[in-house]
């Protein structure tokens, strides 16, 4: 028996996502007195791979096969499931993310495996299994019972504390069947923007709203950023009206964040925009109108004109960041 | 060429949801259902490629699971274009369960393109599309933002962390979509609202199937703490907050 953790790795890379996975598998394999187990596809040097050691994982597996160069959802699915299989996994955990999405119910299929999507907490009972998720786009929340022999969670963003267990872990690589054959995907072209903080993976983010009146007046949210190191955002007319580009976009039909700080700046908080954003630990909200539902979802707000604010904003901030 | 697209019905986005039977149950009382925001945009998509004779698509088909009640939305669907609609009669279950009767009813249809919605907006679950692939034995591409056809070929594209990627992928296919699918809902026009009244809806009776889940209960968010006002006209209060009592930057 094991808890089997599906951690992607960015060009041999893992990222704070990855340990997020980690740490919580292992929280959970505890739960279960199992042992955690950590999968990757694709080479990783070791430095690379004892870091998921560090966060619990007691073994580290690596999936190898030279043919392996695209993310084929069907492929991948028969490499994780056979190695589920192999290990006797009674629980998958994967993120909530792009490729865990594109993963995560292929797998609930192929492993006759109920599927708990989005989870952002260990499940609050083993037998019967109970998991707890956001449902209503984060208006309410559902307790829901998995009820088949294996179990697949993803996990969201940002939504569990790391810990560093220290545990001594044993790295194998794995030589993989991989269908070439099989492979009805192929990648026509690439285009990847380089450097930029991901907005998913930001711990701050500042966004801002039809508020903000025109793209010109975007300096001080970019000059925020840069002081704060953080990702901006927007809401979803700024990107239709072409202010800022739609990666940018938050909300319902937009991206789904949860960074430990939002800044909602012009922006008036409807239901759909903080259907993305109210997972956010803190959100600070500047508007005009006191009466803005931005300020129900706030923790800290100023009442006033962001042409205004904004400047002295960044101004406080350079002075701390001088000190 | 035939085209599927599945679509949920779902309480508008702006509802305030209740829950009553001791939060087990939804409180409909008042809701407006609306075509799940994903779905009505990759059925706009859907026509567009029709539109454009070149792809030589013969029919842009729905398919829903649900009861009887879902049907002014199944119309909306017909009146916005599409030709032809199914209803699978059953009380969706969970995921899994809508998955497999989507995928008994379409076996022997041969689409060649399968269109889904990234999440619907009531479960936010992410997991019909991928789902019906697999039981379809199909490719799906998940996290989708364009759908084109270049000579018989299906590219798409997909994000990726930090960026895009386009790929061909084999049909028959599900794609699985979110924003830039399209850039707006197509909307009914009255012309369209008139036909969908006698455009085909087939009604088919669910299969024997098990779910692998059961939704227990519900619970409303925790109210946040009332939020707290700096003075705009000094600003490094917020920063002295942020740093010293939320600790966060
Ligand atoms: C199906 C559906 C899906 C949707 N999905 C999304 C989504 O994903 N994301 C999203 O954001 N929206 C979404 N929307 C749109 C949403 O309903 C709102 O229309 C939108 O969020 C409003 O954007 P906004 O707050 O920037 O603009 P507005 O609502 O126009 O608000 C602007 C705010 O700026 C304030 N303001 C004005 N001047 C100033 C100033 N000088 N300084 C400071 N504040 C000022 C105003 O008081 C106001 O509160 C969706 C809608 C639908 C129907």
């Amino acid at each position: 028996m094991s808890v089997l953790i599906f951690v992607e790795n960015w060009d041999g890379k893992f990222k704070k996502l990855s340990f997020e996975l980690v740490s919580y598998g292992a929280k959970l394999a505890e739960m279960m007195a199992t042992d955690a187990i950590a999968l990757t596809i694709g080479k990783v040097e070791n430095g690379e791979l004892a870091k998921l050691g560090r966060y619990g994982a007691s073994k580290i597996l690596v999936a190898v096969n030279e043919g392996i160069t695209t993310f084929d959802s069907m492929n991948f699915t028969t490499v994780i499931a056979g190695i589920a299989v192999q290990e006797d996994a009674k629980v998958l955990v994967l993120s909530n993310n792009n490729t865990g999405k594109a993963l995560a119910p292929r797998l609930s299929v192929r492993l006759k495996a109920g599927l708990g999507s989005g989870v952002n907490r260990l499940p609050a009972s083993l037998d019967p299994f109970m998991v707890y998720k956001k449902v209503y786009s984060g208006n309410a929340y559902a307790n829901i019972h998995i009820k088949t022999d294996v179990k697949i969670l993803t996990l969201s963003q940002n939504s569990f504390e790391l810990s560093e267990s220290g545990n001594n872990s044993t790295v194998a690589e794995v030589a993989v069947e991989w269908d070439n054959a099989g492979v009805k995907t192929k990648v026509v072209e690439v285009q990847k923007q380089e450097g930029k903080i991901l907005l998913t993976d930001a711990d701050i983010v500042i966004s801002g709203g039809r508020g903000m009146k025109s793209p010109e007046n975007w300096g001080p949210i970019v000059q925020l950023a840069e002081l704060l190191g953080a990702a901006t955002a927007c809401s979803r007319p700024v990107s239709d009206e072409g202010w800022r580009p739609h990666e940018e976009h938050t909300g319902q039909t937009g991206k789904i964040i949860a960074p430990n700080l939002y800044f909602a700046i012009g922006i008036s908080g409807a239901t759909q925009h903080l259907a993305g954003v109210s997972s956010s630990k803190f959100i600070v909200a500047i508007n005009t109108d006191k009466d803005a539902p931005i300020f129900a979802a706030a923790q800290y707000g100023i009442i006033g004109d962001a042409g205004k604010v904004l400047p002295k904003l960044v101004e406080a901030l350079q002075e701390l960041k001088g000190k | 060429m035939k085209i599927l697209v599945c679509i949920s019905h779902v309480p508008d986005t702006t509802t305030k949801v209740k829950f009553v039977d001791d939060l087990k149950k939804l409180d409909i009382t008042g809701i407006q259902w609306v075509i799940n925001p994903w779905d009505e945009l990759s059925l706009t998509r859907a026509l567009e490629l029709k539109d454009d004779p070149s792809n030589d698509i013969q029919s842009v088909t729905v398919a829903h699971v649900g009861l009887a009640g879902a049907e002014p939305t199944i119309r909306k669907a017909l009146a916005i274009g599409a030709d032809d609609a199914l209803r699978i009669n059953a009380e969706p279950r969970d995921a899994f369960y809508v998955a497999s009767q989507l995928a008994e009813a379409v076996k022997n249809e041969s689409y060649d393109l399968v269109l889904c919605g990234i999440e619907s907006s009531d479960y936010n679950g992410s997991t019909v599309g991928g789902m019906l692939a697999e039981l379809l034995g199909y490719p799906s591409v998940s996290s989708v933002s364009s759908v084109r056809i270049e000579n018989g070929r299906f590219l798409i594209t997909r994000e990726i962390d930090g960026g895009k990627e386009i790929v061909n992928v084999v049909a028959p296919l599900v794609a699985i979509v979110q924003k830039g699918i399209a850039k707006e809902p197509r909307i009914a026009a009255m012309r369209g609202i008139m036909m969908a009244r006698t455009k085909p809806l087939k009604v088919v009776e669910p299969v024997e199937m098990e779910s692998f889940t059961d939704l227990v209960s519900f619970e409303m968010p925790k109210p946040r703490a009332a939020c707290k006002f700096v003075d705009p006209e000094n600003p490094g209060q917020l920063i002295d907050l942020l740093q010293n009592e939320a600790k966060i930057i």
